[in-house]
Order: structure tokens, then C-alpha cells, then sequence
């Protein structure tokens, strides 16, 4: 096991080690039926991935204390709700074979509303939810810690009570969202001029392919953004904000740009799970999804881009197959009267608990976090604060 | 010879507490200035003021022709004014370089998109900034083998070295050492006045000096200013300071 670590600290090593997980990790459909429940797991611990990653940067690098961040999910979602469904039934006629189509499969190139290509949709999901993450971090600018994390919780609530209350929202004869009754369906990915059909009620092999690329472009950003002068700008304004303003660090300007690439990477992982479960619906968008994304984050090791993989993998797969798949039938087994997924709240208590008891900086901790945990180092005095 | 930063009538008021008043100060280009005073005397406080830290009650502050009174700390630093701190503010989990790194961020542009794509102007910018962070800390004399050597492990005198060099990294015109010898033993002390001087000459700075030790002080500085309980008392070249007797007073306390 030693051997394996330092073999994987080696350059050399992890490029083997991270292309053997990423060919093992591609060719995983294959092993299954193309409608296999494993397939339908997989597809959702890669969008959770993704967005743990997304929360990762606010949270892991920037040390920002982020408790709403199922916002992002939620705009990612309802961006392919809008652009991508028949929710704006009318927009650009109502006749048969109206609407608005730009680069969409034979599918729904006559259906009536906006229908944009998902990878657009993407795009576009990417930019509203920057803004969006822009303008939540702008209040807590002048604040720190525990008090962050009350104002992004609220905005997590408030985004969640307007897509719950959006259908009485109606601009001309449209609704903003349709509420409990979902925006269904939602188109399904398609690139022009590749005869690959998506269709998950056939195959979800195409879905999982999308989600993988979708994960190693987050990836990607997060190895980029680590490593650069923003992300070394967002660790000297989480050890010392004070002197990172003295040392020329913008520090509005800096915050901001964490909560907007966060929140991008949760939209497009957001815009990604709308189009898969065919349906937005304001009940997915609760508060707990933001403590349970957190969760992976922690369980991971905040700041640590394999751990936070990881830990998601790990919490994604628990939540999804383990607790309602494999043991939901346990408690009966020992002649108790009640199903397991009734537990997975406590269940994911336990581990938090677990975790932080045995491993407090999280299953693969980042070195610089560990060393904050542990010599105490950083200071909590703000430049605001020193402003008066 | 117009001066590189004058401060007039400068005032700090927390609640009840006047902790600078009325300070009107002068640094001339490439001098050597120092202020001295008893614990307390609003030394720092100054020093926050000129940073951007706090904004003054009253007054202005203008370097270089510029008015800086109510700019942020980093617009401060990115206009030519770094400074280290009396109680060494490192970027503790980062390693020296890194550090130094930092103290660079003002001079670079590779922005959210540019260190995600990675540009070649970008690769080529962190290139540089890595090679320049090396070079300034070879220029306070860190050994070559702590420049990855993680900040909190670095000895106490290593560590305010780092400072100088993160300050440094910024390119400024005025440098302010809040301190820099406190903790130092005589040698040490003699070397950084050494440096500090080679600063100035080698490097066209002009240094601004919170300093206890009076072996330093009047050694290195050409003009030493006074403050004590916020207001400055004396100002002038170190043997007229040293023989007044209001900062005699200061120090000593009035004689019976």
C-alpha cells in the first residue's frame, strides 16, 4: 500500500494511475446492460462529482463557506428548462412546426417553444449561474466564515421558494417555472451531425459518455485554476486577508471570481441533471442537497481535487445504490419493519461523524489544509473589518 | 526635490481614542527615513494608514504626485508602496516562493479564463514569475534549498527575509519595514542594515523604518521622525533627534 503511494506521487505515476482510473472509468458502460440501474448510478455520481468539484473551489480554495449552493443546480436545471423543453410553448409561433431551433435532432426540431442545443444550453447554463454565483457572493463580501454561510443558505432557500412559487410568477402567458409540476420533458443531448442518438429510454450509454467528458472538462478547470495566480491569490486570501490585500490581492474582485466559477461548474452539472431526469422539478432543489454536496467536499478533504472526487464517488454511490439498491432490504431481514433509505439521513450522519473523528481533514486531505487544521495557522481578521 | 509621499494633517480616531493626530510627514525620494517612539504611540497605526488598511479620520496621503488617501490596500501596493509586518503575516502554508509569488499578483494579468486555457502569454508569465520570485530571494539571502520550504518552517530570521522579498517581488519605490530587526541578534541586525542600505543604492528604493533599536535607527536612517501618544514631537537628522529633550522625555519620562 506504501509502494502504491509513493508510486503514485511519482509525475510518471499518477499519469498512469489517473489513465488507467479514466480508461477504466470509460469503458464501465460496457460492462453493463444499456439500461442497467449501475448505468443510471453512474450517471448521477458524475454530475455529483461535478458539482462537489464546483463547491470545491469556493469552499476548498477560496475558503468560503458556501451553504446554498443547490442555487446553482437549480439555475443550471431550469436553463435547460427554458431553453431546451416546450415550457415556452408559443415563443416564436404557435403553429405546428414553430418555435425556436438551433442545431437540435430531427426529435424536436417540430416541436413548439425554445429548443436549443444542449451543448449551447451548456454555455449558456455556465454564464447565468457565473453571474448568479457572482451577484450571492456580493453580500458576504464584508464577512467571514459562519457568517457567509448563513447568507448563501438563504439564497440557497430563496432560489429553491421561487422555483417552488415560479408558476404564479407569469410574465405575458408564461410561467417562470412550473413549480411542483415539473418542466417535462427536456430535450436530450444531441451533436449535429453524429447519427448517435441520445435516448434514455434506450440506452444511457450516450449519457454517461457526456457526463464523463463533462467531469474531465471540471477536472480540467479545477487542475488550472489550483495552479495559477488566481489560485494562489484565493489561498493567500483564505490564510490571511489582511495581508493578501497588502499584498495586492483584489479582494472583491478575487471572491467574486470563486463564486462564479464555482457556481459555472454547478450549472453545467445542474443543466446536465435536468436534461437526464427529463423533469425540473422545484422539490429536487432542497436545502439538504447543498449540505449534501458539502458533505462530499469535507468527507473528501476540502481543497483536495482527488479526495473531493472521491468522497463524492463514495457519499453518490452510498445515497444512490447502496442505500436503496443493496441493503434497503437489511432492517427486514432482522425482522425490523422499515426500509433502509428511511435511514440514509442518519446513515450519512454516522459517516460525517465517522469521518471527522477519525480522518478530520477528509479521506485524502490537502496538504496545506491538514497543516491548517493541525498548527493552527491563518487568521480570521478581515480588511474590512480594519477599514471601519 | 519633491518628496515620493507627504501625509498632511493626518488623523486616526477609534471611538474614543486619537491614535495618530494631526501627523504631517514627508518621505524625499531614495532617503532613508525612520519614526520611533514608545509602545503605543501610533507607529503602526501610521503604517496601516499609508497602506490603506484604515482610512484616516482626517488628512490626505499623496505618493507620487497621486492622491492615495482613500485607496485600497492592493491598488496602494500596485501604485508603489509595499510593506512587511511587525508581527510576521506569511502566507503560512505556502512555501517561500509561493510567497514571493504572490507578492507579484499586481503585476501579472492571467485572469479566469487565461489560467484556465492556459496561454501561452500566461505559461510564459508564471515562467517568469517563478524565475523572479527565485531571484528576490536570493537578494535577501535565503538559501537556495529553503526556497520550497514551506513558510512556518522556515527559522524566524528566514521568515522576515521571505517578508522582504514578498514586498519586494511588487516592484515598489517605497518600501515600509514595520520592525523587520525585532527578534534579531546583533549580527543579524548589522546585516540587515547593510541590505537595507543596499536597497537603496543598488535598487533606487526609498525605505520607510519602524524601529526599536536604536543602533539601527541611528545608524541607517538620514531623518527620524517621533511619535508619541500620536502626535509626532520631533523630527530631524538622528544627532538632533537623539539630543531633544521632549523625545528624551518620551522615552524616559520627565525627571522629577
Amino acid at each position: 500500500m506504501s509502494g502504491l503511494i509513493a508510486f503514485a506521487s511519482t509525475k510518471k505515476g499518477t499519469r498512469i494511475i489517473v489513465g488507467a482510473i479514466l480508461l477504466i472509468a470509460a469503458l464501465y458502460p460496457l460492462a453493463f446492460d444499456t439500461l442497467a440501474t449501475q448505468m443510471d448510478v453512474a450517471i448521477f455520481v458524475l454530475a455529483y462529482v461535478m458539482m462537489a468539484l464546483g463547491l470545491n473551489i469556493v469552499v476548498g480554495f477560496a475558503g468560503l463557506l458556501d451553504l446554498g449552493y443547490v442555487a446553482f443546480y437549480a439555475i443550471g436545471a431550469y436553463t435547460i428548462g427554458w431553453l431546451a423543453s416546450d415550457h415556452f410553448t408559443g415563443v416564436g409561433g404557435e403553429e405546428s412546426g414553430n418555435g425556436v431551433h438551433i442545431l437540435v435532432s430531427n426529435f424536436v426540431s417540430n416541436s413548439l417553444g425554445i429548443h436549443l442545443n444542449f451543448f449551447l444550453v451548456l454555455i449558456a447554463a455556465m454564464i447565468i449561474a457565473a453571474v448568479l454565483g457572482a451577484f450571492i457572493g456580493l453580500p458576504t463580501l464584508r464577512l467571514r466564515g459562519d457568517y457567509i454561510a448563513i447568507v448563501t443558505l438563504a439564497f440557497g432557500e430563496i432560489i429553491g421558494r421561487i422555483a417552488l412559487n415560479g408558476d404564479e410568477v407569469t410574465f405575458g402567458d408564461y410561467q417562470l417555472t412550473n413549480g411542483q409540476q415539473a418542466i417535462s420533458p427536456v430535450d436530450q443531448p444531441y451533436l449535429p451531425g453524429v447519427a448517435y442518438e441520445f435516448d434514455s429510454a434506450f440506452n444511457l450509454r450516450p449519457y454517461y459518455w457526456t457526463g464523463l467528458v463533462l467531469l474531465c472538462f471540471t477536472l480540467f478547470v479545477n487542475f488550472r485554476l489550483r495552479d495559477s495566480r488566481l489560485g494562489r491569490a484565493w489561498i493567500a486570501l483564505r490564510e490571511d486577508e489582511v495581508a493578501a490585500a497588502s499584498m495586492g490581492v483584489p479582494l472583491v474582485r478575487t471572491k467574486l471570481l470563486a463564486y462564479a466559477a464555482g457556481a459555472a461548474l454547478g450549472g453545467v452539472a445542474g443543466a446536465f441533471l435536468g436534461s437526464y431526469n427529463n423533469a425540473i422539478n422545484s422539490n429536487q432543489f432542497q436545502f439538504s442537497f447543498s449540505i449534501f454536496v458539502l458533505a462530499m467536499v469535507i468527507l473528501g478533504g476540502m481543497g483536495s481535487i482527488w479526495g473531493v472526487t472521491a468522497g463524492a464517488v463514495a457519499l453518490a454511490v452510498i445515497d444512490r445504490y447502496l442505500i436503496p439498491e443493496v441493503f434497503d432490504d437489511l432492517p427486514s431481514t432482522f425482522g425490523l419493519d422499515f426500509q433502509l433509505t428511511q435511514l440514509s439521513f442518519g446513515i450519512f450522519g454516522f459517516l460525517l461523524v465517522l469521518i471527522m473523528v477519525l480522518r478530520p481533514a477528509g479521506l485524502f486531505p490537502e496538504r496545506r489544509r491538514k497543516m491548517e487544521l493541525t498548527e493552527g495557522v491563518g487568521t480570521d481578521e478581515t480588511v474590512y473589518e480594519a477599514r471601519m | 526635490m519633491t518628496p515620493l509621499l507627504e501625509a498632511t494633517h493626518v488623523s486616526k480616531i477609534f471611538g474614543g481614542l486619537v491614535a495618530v493626530n494631526e501627523v504631517t510627514f514627508d518621505i524625499p525620494k531614495k532617503s532613508i527615513v525612520s519614526i520611533i517612539g514608545p509602545n503605543g504611540a501610533g507607529k503602526t497605526t501610521f503604517f496601516n494608514i499609508l497602506t490603506g488598511l484604515y482610512r484616516p479620520t482626517t488628512g490626505t496621503i499623496a505618493f507620487d504626485g497621486t492622491d492615495i488617501t482613500a485607496m485600497r490596500p492592493d491598488r496602494i501596493l500596485a501604485s508603489g508602496v509595499a510593506r512587511t509586518f511587525q508581527n510576521i503575516r506569511l502566507f503560512a502554508t505556502m512555501s517561500a516562493r509561493e510567497n514571493v509569488m504572490v507578492g507579484q499578483h499586481t503585476r501579472m494579468s492571467g485572469g479566469l479564463f487565461g489560467s484556465i486555457i492556459r496561454t501561452p502569454k500566461v505559461r510564459a508569465e508564471e515562467k517568469h514569475v517563478h524565475e523572479k520570485a527565485g531571484e528576490m530571494l536570493e537578494l535577501v539571502g535565503l538559501s537556495r534549498r529553503e526556497y520550497d520550504q514551506t513558510a512556518i518552517n522556515l527559522s524566524y530570521g528566514d521568515q522576515r527575509r521571505v517578508e522582504i522579498a514578498r514586498a519586494l517581488a511588487s516592484d515598489p519605490q517605497l518600501l515600509l519595514l514595520d520592525e523587520p530587526t525585532a527578534g534579531m541578534n546583533p549580527q543579524e541586525s548589522a546585516r540587515l542594515t547593510q541590505f537595507i542600505q543596499k536597497l537603496r543604492d543598488e535598487h533606487d528604493l526609498t525605505i520607510l523604518l519602524i524601529e526599536h533599536d536604536m543602533k539601527v535607527v541611528m545608524n541607517v536612517s538620514e531623518r527620524i521622525t517621533v511619535l508619541d501618544h500620536g502626535e509626532k514631537i520631533a523630527e530631524g537628522e538622528p544627532a538632533e533627534v537623539r539630543k531633544n529633550d521632549r523625545v528624551i522625555e518620551a522615552y524616559l519620562g520627565k525627571s522629577a
